[in-house]
């Protein structure tokens, strides 16, 4: 139990570093979930943001195994897993939904103040870069031979000159690895 | 002319009615749907749920909404949920919003999670999430790519970004500590010019 405090801080934390989207806290996420907390491992941690890639709605709700397994490896327990899954979604979620809910209400005034381009035009680049420095942590784990790097292009070249919906590319790649992989 | 001043005037009326019409519990209700169908990315899915199907608003304040939600730190799809969900019925409805679209991919994947943490190390899905993990890293340089075509303005801009990934992934300096310094220095270096009447304009 003694988990949860744990688990509010670093998803509250990480929430407010997701600027451009979820994998810009990629690189901090994977330390402290990884190298800090323990609560899984690199590849653990990646295979669950990729089945997450599988899922509808929100990017990152793969957070919630992270608080599931959290609470679950120290207590034992299922149930109390749940629990930390709810805590981690609550505190991932909630100080950008704040955040939003008053920004949302002043944009009215926030649009006519001249430094409001400024400030979208200057970190547009800051989060491509977060986003790819993110990507590049994932990619470290993700592929590791010409087998992973050889899927990872083909799903890059598809996206990039057709128009094709990604989740069927990650369960594409699913077969390609069970082919791929299984001894012959 | 006139014809599509009075098709904007229906559209208006008709967003009026729809949004007087809405409930905390449609709004819910809708984006729960749209949380379990939005395979691949949220937003077609939050276009058609909301312009198409509901009228709760139309297709400019829909793209005022998104570039608030791209602009502010958290996920689009959840940013949505609270901007949309607020203008519609408060902060009731921006609850009512973020709970339905992040129920049911959070329930779908707490118990994936639970599965894996069982059953992880079987081989077979070894080799798949092997595969699965390769095809996400691709999916992923492809929409940094397509960001960066879409929201780079000036040659410099590629500067700021290996900047922002030197920062990150080789000098170690922290995420929240790059993003402040490459923030900064790159919002200075955009600082509202004049003559830049049209960046004004947008």
């Amino acid at each position: 139990m003694n988990q949860i405090p744990i688990l509010l801080r670093v998803f509250a934390y990480l929430s407010l570093l997701t600027v451009g989207g979820g994998m810009a806290a990629f690189p901090e996420m994977e330390h402290l979930t990884v190298q800090v907390h323990n609560w899984m491992t690199s590849s653990q941690l990646v295979h669950m943001y990729s089945l997450g890639q599988l899922a509808p709605g929100p990017n990152m709700m793969m957070i919630v195994s992270i608080g599931d397994w959290a609470v679950w490896g120290v207590s034992g327990s299922m149930a109390l897993g749940i629990l930390g899954g709810l805590v981690v979604i609550i505190a991932f979620f909630g100080p950008t939904a704040l955040l939003a809910l008053v920004v949302g209400r002043g944009w009215n005034k926030l649009e006519k103040w001249p430094w409001r381009a400024s400030i979208q035009q200057g970190l547009a680049p800051v989060s491509v870069g977060l986003l790819l420095a993110g990507t590049l942590s994932m990619a470290r784990t993700a592929v590791t031979g010409w087998t992973t790097g050889g899927i990872a292009l083909a799903v890059l070249l598809t996206m990039l000159w057709r128009k094709v919906n990604p989740a069927l590319l990650v369960a594409g790649g699913a077969i390609a690895g069970l082919i791929a992989f299984m001894p012959k | 002319m006139s014809e599509t001043a009075t098709n904007s005037a229906d559209e208006k009326a008709l967003v009026a009615a729809a949004r007087a019409k809405a409930t905390a519990f449609d709004i819910f209700w809708q984006f729960l749907i749209i949380g379990a169908t939005s395979f691949g990315g949220v937003v077609p899915y939050l276009r058609e749920g909301l312009v198409t199907k509901n009228h709760w608003v139309d297709d400019k304040e829909f793209v005022e909404l998104l570039s608030i939600s791209q602009s502010l730190p958290g996920l689009n799809a959840t940013n949505m949920a609270i901007l949309l969900g607020d203008r519609l019925k408060g902060w009731m409805g921006a609850l009512a919003g973020i709970a339905g679209i992040c129920l049911p991919g959070g329930l779908l994947l707490l118990c994936v999670g639970m599965f894996y943490r069982i059953h992880g190390d079987h081989a077979l899905i070894t080799y798949a999430l092997k595969g699965v993990a390769a095809a996400a890293a691709g999916l992923l340089l492809a929409t940094v790519i397509q960001l960066g075509k879409k929201s780079l303005s000036h040659r410099f801009d590629l500067a700021f970004v290996l900047v922002t990934v030197l920062a990150v992934n080789r000098l170690h300096l922290g995420v929240p500590k790059t993003l402040v310094v490459v923030g900064l220095v790159a919002t200075f270096f955009h600082y509202p010019r004049k003559s830049e009447k049209e960046s004004v304009k947008q």
